[in-house]
């Protein structure tokens, strides 16, 4: 006998954004359960001790536990129900609409949830070696940088003696200061963009701090060594081509990769949710609905965002929008929004007239200054200057109902004013 | 002849690139440039004369859960204090219960810096 629960809400993922939607769900009185396949509630920010955190949803600053303790206790105190070490194995609609969950963990076996709506806040997982396809041995002592980063800071463990950093992602750079003071050498991060990828503060404090040398425009071209990691040889980049004549060898036990992150969106897919290939993540409506309806997405799982403050708030608007779904209220109207000229996606996918809708985006270049316009059929209805435009930040618009009084397709643009070089010769 | 050094601010995401400048052989105040706001200006001045930052690490703890517990410094600690910082408390090893915020080192070599636990542990 497979044991069997019924609740008005499944959301899937205890980190910041299943957490933000559930105490949503549950301050409103819907019987709300979490799953996650961790011990604990608070996902990735567990494993994140350093600070920077919560600046903009706690107006103070945090480290990765900190907030997550404020954010698990935020959705105990309102009645969310925790299902911890419990994976989610198949999620389906049944022809009533509403949703079974099948369940497996080592306490209880296989059980099941029935649930009137879905939450997916599966979060991401990192782009690894395998992604990459870096040639070379198969030794140990390689990681993506966020495992690397659990094992030393859950389970106090390094990863090595001696490391190079793959990519400059905030993530790699978090990790090059972490393992200097876990004294463990950094040898080099290895980035092929011009730039950092990351933050320039991380780069100040996690690499200038320890001369940590930073090689921008270069690859890791191999991986040697037979049991473990002896060294990768490093080649600068010509228009993305590698030159391999001026390559060289660094010796190194331990090789960590910053290159990325990709939504974990299997479940999604098993659900029959339409996917938006530009962020790895659902297409939602005003909402934050998927294209089945009751289910709904939030956080990273929907678009790769850069500060967790970020995810809490969408993923809390998410829940509203589930309250609001099974009260009965019709879905929101479907009209196209589109990322246009140096907008790598806009999120979400459709606007419904007349609803207030936060647009979040990622901006395709580094630019001092640029305007972030919206137009409507061809009629610019909104615009803001934004200044210190870059890749590794999410840009965000809050548009009113107001302006979106008309059907058609919405455009996003991002028109360059100044660059980057020009300010700072200025 | 003055004296001259570029830094660049970390007090938010912008990363303002700032100048500093002084009379050669002065000791008086930096003047600084490149900032956009007030807090460049002080992040610059702090940064010359006693370069500060935040520490973050973990204790060793006799949790089921959390083998390892973190902790941060309550202030931005001068820099030379970190690596001894660092070395006492990878010696350490602590006893649960602990509530995130209570003091572990109340005064790290006279700094008035504290070492605070950045968790709850229960069990």
């Amino acid at each position: 006998m497979i044991e069997d629960r019924n609740v008005d809400v499944a959301v899937i993922g205890a980190g910041a954004a299943g957490l933000a939607a559930a105490a949503e769900c549950a301050d409103h009185g819907l019987e709300t359960v979490v799953i996650d396949r961790e011990e604990l509630p608070g996902g990735i920010l567990r494993q994140c001790i350093h600070n920077g955190f919560g600046l903009r949803y706690f107006h103070e600053e945090l480290t990765g536990p900190e907030y997550a303790d404020r954010v698990v206790e935020r959705a105990a105190a309102s009645g969310v129900k925790f299902q911890m070490n419990t994976t989610v194995s198949d999620v389906r609609r049944e022809e009533n609409g509403d949703f079974t969950l099948l369940l497996l963990s080592e306490q209880s076996g296989v059980t099941r949830v029935h649930a009137r709506a879905v939450v997916l806040a599966m979060g991401c997982r990192e782009r690894n070696r395998g992604n990459l396809a870096i040639p070379g041995g198969r030794p140990a002592g390689v990681f993506t940088a966020g495992c690397a980063q659990k094992l030393l800071n859950t389970e106090g463990m390094l990863p090595g003696k001696c490391a190079v950093i793959v990519g400059s992602g905030d993530i790699g750079l978090i990790m090059a200061r972490r393992l200097r003071w876990s004294g463990v050498e950094v040898k080099a991060v290895v980035e092929i963009m011009p730039y950092a990828s990351g933050l320039t503060r991380n780069v100040v404090q996690c690499l200038n701090d320890f001369n940590i040398p930073l090689y921008l425009e270069h690859s890791v071209v191999s991986i040697n060594g037979r049991e473990r990691v002896q060294s990768v040889d490093v080649a600068p980049l010509h228009d993305g081509i590698p030159i391999l004549e001026q390559k060289f060898t660094i010796n190194c036990d331990t090789v960590l990769f910053s290159v990325g992150l990709i939504p974990e969106n299997e479940l999604a897919a098993r659900l029959g949710v339409e996917l938006n290939p530009a962020t790895g993540g659902a297409l939602v409506d005003a909402d934050y609905q998927t294209s089945v309806p009751g289910v709904f997405s939030g956080g990273n799982v929907l678009h790769v965002h850069d500060l967790v403050d970020f995810v809490s708030e969408e993923a809390a608007r998410a829940g509203r929008a589930v309250i609001r779904y099974l009260e009965g209220a019709t879905a929101a109207e479907r009209n196209p929004v589109r990322a246009g000229a140096n907008l790598k996606y806009v999120v979400p996918g459709y606007y419904a007239r007349g609803r207030d809708t936060v647009f979040a985006f990622r901006p395709l270049g580094v630019w001092a200054s640029a305007m972030l316009e919206a137009e409507l059929d061809g009629r610019v209805i909104w615009k803001r200057r934004c200044s210190h435009v870059r890749p590794a930040e999410m840009l965000l618009a809050e548009l009113s109902g107001q302006l979106l009084n008309a059907p058609g397709t919405l455009e996003f643009r991002l028109r360059p004013e100044q660059d980057e070089a020009a300010v700072e010769e200025a | 002849m003055m004296k001259k050094k570029e830094l660049i601010c970390i007090s938010c995401p912008r990363g303002c690139h700032l100048t500093a400048e002084r009379g050669e052989g002065s000791t008086g105040e930096w003047q600084i440039s490149g900032n956009f706001c007030p807090r460049g200006a002080a992040y610059a001045i702090q940064e010359l004369n006693d370069p500060r930052r935040i520490v973050t690490a973990t204790v060793a703890s006799d949790s089921r859960l959390l083998p390892r517990l973190p902790v941060r410094t309550d202030r931005p600690l001068p820099k030379r204090m970190i690596a001894p910082l660092l070395n006492r408390l990878y010696r350490l090893r602590v006893k649960i219960p602990v509530k995130s915020g209570e003091v572990l080192i109340d005064d790290v070599e006279k700094s008035g810096v504290r070492v605070i636990f950045s968790c709850n542990c229960k069990e």
